[in-house]
């Protein structure tokens, strides 16, 4: 049953797909719907979907037909970080909007431009990295992203330039007129002792469904720094699959930074291959769920080479009838001596209906490494709700508090200010800090 | 102040407090002694209203209110402070924060003006010096990594910061070093007034040379055995529990 019904979606799909673009004129779209046919959308068993069915999701939720333009989409600033200096891009509908972008930042320091056009025009930095770290062979949504993906945003740092204005890209869905499918594709390559900073933030109006499939490639060359952001915070009817695929040379310094606080259906892959030496890479994911939301977090990080260091925490409260979920690979290949690689994931259920479930894999070949990882799901500490209380604090503050500082661990390892002071906010909010 | 009638309490089906009476008045210093598990903690956790513990009878006036009809948080609003035997650690909350919150819950409920940043800080500033606690440690989170006696001047911070009515230590002096123990008795000291009572639990006749009791009690097996004045201390001192557990196995 569920088989087919699968089956018939992944075909839906894939005649979606065939209208919208003309996959036959481009052997590595032609070569990916294919294997998106043959390996079909995950089915309830498979493995790395076993808890976030999303073939169940999308076929409950979209019918796949082609939806009528939306509306105008006024008051674009609302859904932009307050007092952050910073090079916009807004894609509306999965669309670059020239109108509402503004880049600052010179162009020696930093290239913005449109994924396509940059590939089109034979740039050879984008041709040399674009598909090349992401596997489309074992994930059916990579596969649709790379036969399908309309635009995206190639951003190149060239070697040596620090760029201190953040990039950010607004993604609005304007689910006005009906369901609202968006498939992007965006490539970053930060050269030689480069740093950057960049921001994807969701948003959306309208009272419709909308599906967001986004892949992101990343090359970090040596010595760059880079730190990348998501923050999924979005009203409406969000159901999104993100693809982050991280490729970082020696001496090079990630860190990644999820935030899950608002939606319906996330699910986020984010890959970290280490293919070199002095390596530093800091995975940060906070996820704060109510309602029925969904969100996923899946996350590999391959040491490949020797005596770099990984290190990850994601942190998530759930609340009413959400749930979690985490699983985090490590990988350490045989010649990956003195390899450090740390992993925790600490979570709050709040309520009975409130789930999560939480994996590590870690997978070591190497035999001179330091490992760790600690998984812990728990309630609110009962006897610090009563230490708090015993002082005076009623007991909505004294949860609020301690929820605030369960967050804030994650918060703390945010440098950029307004950022800081934006997620704070929302976050805060969102626990409704009063105090 | 403080009116307790044959309170009885279990925990996890275990009942410790087999019908405890005990008469508080404005101004009085109760110490409360007795034999490990004897049910002193429960006694202080029943009166701060720790949920884990069920009343089975009896009554707790304070004040005139029906002290078991609130929630610890309106407990602590009405003045009763808890300085527990084992303080909890809270990652992640600011010790200034928590306290700053505390107070200013309490004071609305006084009808006060909330304080405001720079007369808290005066005022934490006064404390500090009271109970000679060092600013940095109450930078840091709320009792997090605190050693045994940082932990228990906390506490006696804690109190100084919220003027309670009815304080009660629990076993505030053990952890302490000499030093220590001076300061949290003197600053317990300087906190008395005809307008306020404290209930020291502990097993030393040392805090009591300090803070001077003017009741002693002896709680065992859930009941208060014995009561005297402070030379009971001292004879609890020198000759142990034995004596009057056999007077109880006696009677
Ligand atoms: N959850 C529980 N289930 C069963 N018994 C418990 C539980 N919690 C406490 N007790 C018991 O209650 C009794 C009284 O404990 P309490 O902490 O009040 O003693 P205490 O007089 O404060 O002792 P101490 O001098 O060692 O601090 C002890 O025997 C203890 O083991
Ligand atoms: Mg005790």
């Amino acid at each position: 049953m569920s088989v087919t019904t699968t089956d018939n979606l992944t075909g839906q799909i894939v005649s979606a797909v065939q209208q919208k673009i003309n996959v036959k004129a481009d052997p590595l779209r032609n070569e990916a719907l294919q294997i998106f046919q043959e390996l079909g959308l995950p089915a309830p068993k498979h493995e790395e979907y076993k808890h976030t069915p999303i073939a169940r999701y999308l076929e409950k939720n979209f019918s796949f037909a082609a939806s009528p333009a939306s509306g105008p989409l006024a008051d674009i600033k609302r859904f932009f970080i307050p007092g952050v200096d910073a090079n916009v891009i807004v894609m509306i509908d999965g669309v670059f909007s020239q109108a509402h972008s503004r880049v600052i930042s010179p162009e020696t320091e930093i290239k913005i431009q449109s994924l396509g056009e940059a590939l089109a025009a034979k740039n050879p930095v984008a041709t040399q990295h674009f598909a090349k770290y992401l596997d489309i062979r074992n994930n059916s949504l990579a596969a649709w992203n790379t036969a399908a993906w309309n635009q995206g945003i190639f951003i190149h740092v060239p070697d040596n330039k620090v760029v201190e204005t953040p990039v950010i890209i607004y993604y609005i869905s304007n689910a006005t007129a009906g369901e609202n499918i968006v498939v992007n594709r965006n490539l970053i390559v930060a050269g030689k002792n480069s740093q950057a900073t960049v921001v994807e933030k969701f948003d959306s109006t309208g009272s419709a469904n909308h599906f967001t499939n986004l892949v992101t490639e990343v090359f970090v060359d040596e010595n760059a720094g880079l730190d990348l952001y998501s923050i999924q915070h979005d009203l409406n009817n969000r159901f999104q699959h993100n693809i982050t695929e991280i490729f970082q040379k020696n001496s090079s310094r990630v860190n990644t930074f999820t935030f899950t606080l608002q939606g319906k259906f996330f699910r986020n892959n984010l890959h970290l291959a280490l293919d070199g030496e002095g390596i530093e890479s800091h995975m940060y994911g906070l996820y704060l769920l109510n309602s029925d939301t969904l969100a996923d977090n899946h996350t590999v990080v391959d040491h490949k080479k020797p005596n770099s260091f990984s290190n990850e925490l994601y942190k998530g409260i759930m609340d009413e009838s959400s749930k979690g979920i985490f699983n985090g690979k490590i990988f350490v290949r045989p010649n990956a001596q003195k390899t450090n690689a740390f992993q925790a994931n600490r979570n709050i259920l709040l309520t009975d209906k409130a789930t999560v479930n939480t994996k590590p894999q870690l997978e070591i070949w190497a035999d001179d490494v330091k490992c760790s990882h600690g998984c812990t799901t728990g309630q609110l500490d009962e006897e610090a709700l009563f230490y708090l209380q015993s002082r005076g604090i009623n007991k909505d503050t004294a949860r609020a508090m301690m929820l605030y500082a369960f967050a804030g661990e994650v918060l703390d390892y945010v440098k950029h200010p307004q950022l800081k002071d934006y997620l704070d906010s929302v976050i805060s909010d969102r626990l409704h800090k009063n105090f | 102040m403080l009116s307790i009638k044959n309170l009885q309490a279990k925990i996890d089906d275990k009942q410790i407090l087999n019908g405890i009476n005990l008469e508080i008045k404005a101004g009085e210093v109760h110490a409360i002694m007795g034999p490990n598990g004897s049910g002193k903690s429960t006694l202080a956790s029943v009166l701060a209203g720790r949920e884990e513990y069920e009343v089975l009878g009896g009554e707790v006036e304070f004040l005139g209110k029906d002290l078991l009809a609130l929630e610890p948080d309106e407990r602590a609003r009405e003045g009763v402070f808890l300085a527990f035997q084992y303080p909890v650690e809270i990652p992640g909350v600011s010790t200034i924060n928590f306290m700053k919150t505390a107070l200013n819950q309490i004071r609305t409920h006084r009808g006060q003006q909330p304080l405001d940043a720079v007369s808290f800080l005066g005022l934490m500033k006064e404390k500090m010096k009271l109970v000679e606690i060092d600013q940095s440690l109450l930078n840091r989170a709320l009792n997090e990594g605190f050693s045994g006696g940082e932990k228990k001047r906390n506490e006696i911070f804690q109190m100084a910061m919220l003027e309670p009515k009815l304080a009660i230590l629990d076993e505030t002096d053990s952890g302490l070093d000499i030093d220590a123990l001076k300061i949290v008795a003197n600053g317990v000291n300087k906190l008395r007034s005809k307008n306020n009572a404290v209930i020291v639990v502990t097993h030393y006749q040392r805090l009591l040379e300090y803070i001077v009791p003017d009741f002693v009690h002896v709680l065992y097996k859930g009941k208060i055995v014995k009561s005297g004045t402070k030379e009971l201390a001292l004879e609890l001192e020198a000759k142990g529990y034995d004596w009057i557990k056999d007077e109880v196995s006696v009677a």
